[in-house]
């Protein structure tokens, strides 16, 4: 499972740009501290390589085994 | 999306996350890669000092890693990890700062550290700027860019930190990027679990104080380039220098035996506590 924390991410797009299977898309709401938090909008495509977590700045997302 | 807590989050201080960086500041990264090592290894905190200067990259570890932490002055880290090494071998110390710290003003400290193989990890931070101060030309800009001091262009040549440290005498030597997570992490393993000076240079961002001077003003114009231009250290043989120039080497430049400094100065201190000993029991 993918889980991403709206509160610590910064919306540096990332994890958007850099996921092998494209799980991500940017987002056209911004969260209560002014950023565009990723949607994750194809679960199902995401092998848990996990890259999207390694590659985040922020500690805002874990790829979890459940 | 949910509120969820990162199973890393006893290595920082969540007190005080989410940390100062700027949007997709490289630091961020290589704080994750390392704590990402320390708990892949099962180093206790608590067995560790981590030590840095001034810097963006010197907050890596102070305030942001749950050790204890001595945050110095400006290019003196190596010289105040020095000192913890010798009094408490039994630690693991661990410098983390940046390239204007480490290889600038604290380049002295650098290549003496590397030449007497003090056992200590060095992880520089080589966003090629003075980030913190307003995106002055360090000692690692690549010639031909802006920055601030350089509004023209940087007319000098950029140092090859890793190289010049290999030559000085270390015994372990990487370079990776901020793109090159996974391999970074297990470098970062690597140089904390070997005895010897380590030094690996992280070549990192600046969208902030560098990127935007230079038409990259976000973290993934960084990124590419690092993945498109990072060329393995196997892979180089046969290119000219001038081809060399363009590529950013990635990998382990060496990893070798050399009688380290503390454990040898202990030594000797032991023979001349035993000798003293000696004299007064005559
Ligand atoms: C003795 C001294 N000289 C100069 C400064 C000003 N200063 C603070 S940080 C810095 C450069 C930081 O660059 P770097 O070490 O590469 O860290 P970054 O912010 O890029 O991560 C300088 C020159 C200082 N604090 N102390
Ligand atoms: S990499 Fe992290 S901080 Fe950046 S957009 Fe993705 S979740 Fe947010
Ligand atoms: S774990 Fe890999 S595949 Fe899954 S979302 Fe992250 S980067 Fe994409
Ligand atoms: S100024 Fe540069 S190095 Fe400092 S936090 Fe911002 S992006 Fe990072
Ligand atoms: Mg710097």
């Amino acid at each position: 499972m993918i889980e991403i924390n709206d509160d610590l991410c910064k919306g540096c797009d990332i994890c958007i740009e850099f996921c092998p299977l494209n799980v991500f898309l940017k987002s056209d709401t911004l969260n209560r501290k002014g950023y565009y938090v990723p949607v994750i909008a194809e679960e199902d495509l995401c092998v848990g390589c996990r890259l999207c977590e390694l590659l985040c700045p922020e500690f805002a997302i874990i790829i979890t085994n459940e | 999306m949910g509120e969820y807590r990162h199973r890393l989050m006893d290595y920082v201080r969540e007190e005080i996350m989410p940390h100062r960086f700027c949007v997709g500041c490289g630091c961020g990264t290589v704080l994750n890669a390392f704590v990402n090592a320390v708990e892949e290894i099962g180093l206790e905190p608590t067995k560790m000092v981590c030590v840095s200067g001034i810097g963006c990259s010197s907050w890596i570890p102070s305030p942001y890693f749950r050790s204890d932490t001595l945050h110095t002055t400006h290019g003196r880290p190596i010289a105040f990890a020095t000192g913890v090494k010798i009094m408490r071998p039994d630690l693991t110390v661990v410098v983390i700062a940046g390239d204007g710290d480490v290889s600038g003003i604290g380049g002295n400290h650098l290549i003496h550290a590397a030449r007497r193989n003090i056992d200590l990890s060095v992880f520089m931070v080589n966003n090629m700027i003075y980030g913190m101060t307003g995106g002055q030309v360090a000692p690692t800009t690549p010639s031909g860019t802006k920055t601030s001091t350089t509004p023209h262009r940087n007319i000098e040549p950029a140092f090859k930190v890793a190289d010049l440290v290999m030559t000085a005498g270390a015994t372990y030597v990487a370079r990776w990027t901020t793109y090159h997570v996974f391999p970074l992490m297990e470098s970062m393993q690597n140089a904390m679990t070997r005895k010897g000076f380590s030094f690996i240079e992280i070549i990192s961002q600046c969208p902030d104080n560098y990127g935007r001077r230079i038409g990259k003003p976000t973290a993934n114009d960084f990124l590419k380039q690092f993945r498109d231009d990072a060329i393995r250290i196997n892979k180089t043989e046969g290119m000219s220098e001038e081809q060399l120039d363009k590529r950013i080497v990635i990998g382990k430049l060496c990893d070798r035996e050399r009688p380290e400094y503390v454990t040898q100065l202990h030594e000797i201190i032991r023979e001349q506590v035993a000798a003293v000993k000696r004299e007064k029991t005559k």
